[in-house]
């Protein structure tokens, strides 16, 4: 596994979370409920790997020894991914899905209202640039958890069983490294410490509006996305976005 | 992906002496004439997505701005605005992306509003710097009929940058420009 400076693995850990929550929602092309939810689904994915693209410039740059975003994207294998597990999670059915969205939403809402304050300014640009459009996925992920909470008889047991899928791997949005903390003490990225219990907060919010039970929060285990010990799932995911360029190094079209 | 309304300029100014510093007003207004890939009835510039004309080391340099982080016409935009100024007379052009200050729809200039409207979109409504999570819905305007009695079929449309909206009215779909 690759380990770079503190900087660079924040910077990673944005990008690489961006990138494989859009490749999952790519999955839903051609198959989606409704067109509309259809249109939903890809422009939110073509939002975030937008981001991915301006964090893994950014990282390209940090690194320093020639690479690029689309090295990065194309050609790491998984042990040093940095995405948080929840966005590598298969997509299940459309309230997995949602949920996914939603808590990951919830996520990074709250880490880049406070990135923008970082002291380093490309992480204070792209995370003022990203939250317009995150403002927008939160906004419309929270109003799907409502409908299918509160929903049907059915819609609700779904959104129960998709809390009970991936409950586990919220561990993640709420414990920072030491390298974390070190960098907000340097002042270089934004103090995101409160994150972890503005998510629970936020979370906590929508599920009683939805009237879903909120399970008591998730104790880390074997997984750590930071040391690029992810699910089994993301290696079958980065097979299929890699293979083209694994395939034939440098194609373009 | 080609500018539009260029063959004038190129026919008057292949003869003329290459582009100087002193020509910057001009390569404004060349610029007014380059289109938005995605929604054709506006400029770069009416969108704001110009953000500084200016010389250094002896060649022309244009800053442009990402309207929504992922948007797929970023860079034939770049393309559209170096071969409008080569087009015109600029022996080298250089277009630089910068994410900061992000783009808003404030933006948009009066002129671009009012040719959105016309093209059926319907422009961004009230103030992006105002709104926020909890904001009401933004009051829309239906583009035909002008009515104010509209609703949202989907927070997304064709593109990122607009919504899907039905006029209750007249009855037409029409796209909103998101207000961001
Ligand atoms: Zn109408």
């Amino acid at each position: 596994m690759q380990k770079y400076d503190d900087l660079t693995e924040f910077v990673l850990r944005m990008g690489d979370s961006a990138l494989i929550q859009a490749q999952r929602l790519c999955e839903w092309t051609g198959k989606a409920p409704a067109l509309e939810e259809e249109l939903a689904l890809m422009n939110v994915g073509l939002d975030l790997v937008g981001q991915a693209r301006n964090w893994l410039d950014y990282a390209a740059e940090l690194i320093g020894d020639g690479t690029d975003a689309d090295a990065l994207a194309y050609r790491r294998d998984e042990r040093n991914y940095r995405n948080v597990l929840m966005v590598e999670q298969p997509n299940g059915d459309f309230a997995v899905t949602m949920l996914k969205q939603f808590l990951y939403d919830v996520w990074q809402f709250h880490m880049l209202s406070k990135l923008r304050e970082s002291k380093d300014d490309r992480v204070a640009a792209i995370a003022t640039k990203s939250l317009k459009e995150v403002t927008y996925h939160l906004r419309r992920s929270s109003d799907w958890i409502k409908r299918l909470g509160d929903g049907t008889e059915e819609s609700h047991q779904r959104m129960v069983k998709a809390i009970d899928d991936v409950w586990r791997f919220t561990y993640d949005f709420l414990q920072l490294t030491e390298q974390e903390n070190a960098l907000i003490d340097s002042q270089v990225i934004g103090d995101v410490r409160d994150v972890a219990a503005q998510w629970q907060t936020k979370v906590n919010a929508v599920f009683v509006a939805s009237t879903l039970t909120v399970p008591k929060p998730a104790e880390p285990f074997y997984l750590n996305s930071r040391e690029g010990v992810h699910s089994e799932c993301l290696g079958a995911l980065l097979a299929e976005m890699q293979y083209l360029q694994r395939a034939h190094p440098n194609a373009s079209w | 992906m080609r500018p539009g309304n260029l063959e004038g300029l190129i026919a008057t100014d292949q003869e003329s002496a290459p582009k100087t510093d002193k020509d910057l007003p001009f390569a404004r207004q060349v610029l007014a004439d380059v289109m938005d890939p995605e929604v054709p009835a506006v400029s770069v510039v009416d969108l704001g997505i110009v953000r500084d004309i200016g010389w250094q080391d002896g060649h022309i340099r244009v800053l442009i701005t990402p309207t929504y982080s992922g948007c797929p016409a970023t860079e034939a935009i770049e393309e559209a605005i170096r071969d409008a100024l080569i087009a015109a007379g600029f022996v080298q052009a250089e277009v630089i992306q910068r994410l900061d200050p992000a783009w808003t729809t404030d933006w948009i200039t009066d002129e671009g509003r009012e040719k959105l409207r016309a093209y059926g979109i319907s422009p961004p409504s009230g103030s992006a710097s105002k709104r926020s999570l909890t904001s009401e819905p933004p009051v829309v305007l239906c583009p035909i009929c002008n009515s104010d009695h509209t609703e949202r079929v989907s927070e997304f449309g064709s593109t990122a940058c607009k919504a899907l909206y039905r006029c209750c009215d007249c009855l037409e779909p029409f796209d909103y420009f998101k207000c961001i």
